[in-house]
């Protein structure tokens, strides 16, 4: 557990950690036996004590309980965490048969945006995700998952493909929001959101959108324009990072504006679905989807296919129109039939 | 030499600046001149000097656009909830009340049916004045409705914006707002709608990736800026400085982002004739 990226917040579990290394140790004379690893797979020692056995059930609900109660804060940066499955996983681990198709045929091929047909469970679909990457490389390749405006096209360019044969799109949305940068501008970052806002609002297949890590403003909307949106557990969405919000609202980003802004912004899976921005919370194995990436995965895998069953069985028009109303009733506004006065000039 | 401390009138009684009257000259930060007042605004907010574009209020560029007396406002029963409990430094409903004490409007945008050179169109206008133009629930149900309205009334679409993007305030909700006015303007475009964008200073956000961008016809203004990201974010970002005219019209001109760069002065003759070639 070298190199684990630690949460202040998981320190009861660590010492937990501690005495069930030291409780192994006890029971078994091979010493050659590593400590459980958080993330990691959980070593199974032939015979388990009493002890071990109680201690292990405790770990167990200590992880629920800890990530039951998880604060705005905390919940960034469990979405965060560096071996969170990223979409590339998810495919792996979901599908079968993936094809990677790739390039936007205009400029380039953004790897921080991965497209291909996959199948997923009895459905044939078309896979579009963020992935952030693993290794120093591929993050930078992937500019961290922020994605430029090639990697929206060659999004869109895909779902039209997959619109042409009649197979549905499922996104994965894991990006703290689109790269801001010289190249990104001068090649029209937001003509390429605004496009897919607009082409996926009328794309005659129906989309799947789940938000698996981070769901950072326009960047991630411009892949989740869908009829079913859904986020998993202890991801994140909303319309700016909280250090953004910080930094402009509480004019500094530090530790403890970051935890007032987090809270502020309603970014949680349960906030959102109770502005109904989203549909379904999807559940993560007890510690997160970092703990348990297969469980993750298969939970996911489940929603994803409960849905496209539905979706499927509905005509392209009930489709549309669905798919319109939904986002056309969110907001929040008071409406009077009159015009009130504007208010008096008083402080 | 010592140091000198200079203390200052405004300095000293800062109370008296705002009772003082808007001065008759100001200094235009485009030339740097001098400038009178009176002329700047007879000369439809631009520097006479240096052809400067000053920022206006929607109530100044629905005067400057239309024919005279022809806007009828439409939605304007709209304004802000607070579905969040939204607090920063200040809370949410308290900032929205000092900006419509500020502004005299309930929000954001202002739209309504208006005559542009005796061309009948559907008129949208986002303001800068109020809380930076930013987009929420209020600014993205009135642009839809707007949007839903000139695709019913088969109306031509103007909509002239300026925006700092999506309003924090309503943080999710008004990143919706992005789908739900891009959502409605697939369905104008799908009836064969005209939709003209009209981008002014400062155009930037979740407004720039979503409807601004989406105009059959996109003119943008003299040297706005307009952009997704904010040049200081950029500059974060990639640690150097932006080259010069960066995320400018005439920046975007040159890179195909925009159709025209056209003069504050020419904008309803640019219009009028764009009408006439759709044949709406």
């Amino acid at each position: 557990m070298a190199s684990f990226y630690q949460l202040d917040f998981e320190q009861p579990v660590r010492e937990l950690d501690k005495r069930i290394a030291a409780a192994e140790r006890g029971a078994s004379d091979d010493a050659q036996l590593p400590a459980p690893a958080l993330g990691g797979v959980e070593p199974h020692p032939p015979a388990e004590s009493g002890e071990l056995r109680a201690l292990r059930a405790e770990r167990l609900t200590l992880l629920a309980s800890l990530y039951e109660q998880l604060s705005p804060w905390n919940t960034v940066r469990v979405a965060r965490h560096p071996q969170r499955p990223q979409s590339g996983d998810y495919i792996a681990l979901m599908c079968r048969e993936f094809t990677e198709l790739h390039g936007d045929r205009r400029y380039g091929d953004d790897p921080a945006i991965i497209t291909g047909f996959a199948r997923l469970g009895h459905h044939k679909v078309l896979m579009v995700g963020h992935q952030k990457g693993r290794d120093t490389q591929e993050k930078l390749a992937c500019h961290f998952g922020c994605a430029h405006p090639e990697g929206y096209r060659k999004a869109l360019a895909k779902m039209k493909l997959a619109e042409k044969f009649g197979v549905p799109v499922v996104t994965l949305v894991d990006t703290p929001g689109a790269y801001p940068g010289l190249g990104a501008e001068e090649r029209g970052q937001a003509e390429a959101i605004a496009v897919n806002l607009r082409e996926m609002s009328r794309l005659k297949v129906p989309i799947v959108s789940i938000i698996i890590g981070e769901g950072g403003s326009g960047g991630a909307l411009g892949i989740a324009v869908a009829d079913r949106v859904a986020m998993l557990q202890h991801a994140w969405y909303s319309v700016i990072s909280p250090e953004g919000c910080a930094a402009i609202l509480w004019k500094q980003a530090n530790e403890q504006t970051n935890v007032s802004s987090a809270k502020a912004l309603r970014l949680t899976a349960r906030d959102n679905l109770k502005l109904s921005i989203i549909d379904a919370i999807v559940p993560e194995p007890p510690g997160a989807a970092h703990r348990d990436p297969a469980g993750a995965a298969q939970a996911l895998a489940d929603w994803i296919v409960a849905q496209l069953d539905e979706l499927t069985a509905e005509t392209t028009e009930d489709l549309l129109q669905a798919r319109y109303d939904r986002f056309r009733r969110l907001g929040e506004f008071e409406e009077s039939a009159e015009p009130e006065p504007t208010p008096e000039l008083t402080p | 030499m010592p140091q000198v401390v200079t203390r200052t009138w405004t300095q000293l009684k800062p109370a008296r600046k705002a009772a003082i009257p808007e001065g008759l000259w100001l200094r235009c930060p485009g030339c740097a001149q001098l400038i009178y007042r009176r002329q700047m605004e007879a000369n439809l907010h631009v520097c006479p000097e240096c052809t400067h574009h000053f920022r206006i209020s929607a109530e100044q560029r629905i005067a400057q656009l239309c024919d005279a007396g022809s806007f009828t406002p439409m939605f304007t029963g709209l304004s802000s909830g607070d579905p969040l409990r939204f607090r920063d430094l200040k809370a949410y409903p308290d900032r929205i009340r000092a900006e419509q004490i500020k502004t005299g409007q309930r929000d954001g945008c202002q739209a309504g049916e208006a005559f542009i050179k005796g061309r009948p169109v559907m008129l949208a206008c986002l303001d800068l004045t109020f809380m930076m133009g930013s987009m929420g629930s209020v600014v993205g149900e009135i642009l839809t409705r707007a949007i839903e309205h000139a695709t019913k009334s088969d109306l031509p679409l103007i909509v002239v914006s300026c925006s700092g993007g999506a309003r924090m305030q309503e943080a999710g909700l008004s990143l919706m707002q992005m789908a739900k006015t891009s959502a409605a303007l697939a369905r104008l475009d799908d009836a064969g709608g005209l939709f003209i964008s009209v981008l002014t200073d400062p155009t930037t956000g979740g407004v720039t990736a979503s409807f601004a961008m989406l105009g059959d016809v996109i003119i943008a203004e003299p040297r706005a800026l307009i952009g997704f990201a904010g040049p200081r974010v950029i500059r974060q970002t990639i640690r150097q400085d932006l080259p010069d005219g960066f995320q400018r019209s005439e920046f975007l001109l040159a890179k195909g982002m925009v159709d025209r760069v056209a003069p504050r002065a020419e904008l309803r003759s640019e219009i009028a004739r764009l009408i006439d070639y759709s044949g709406k």
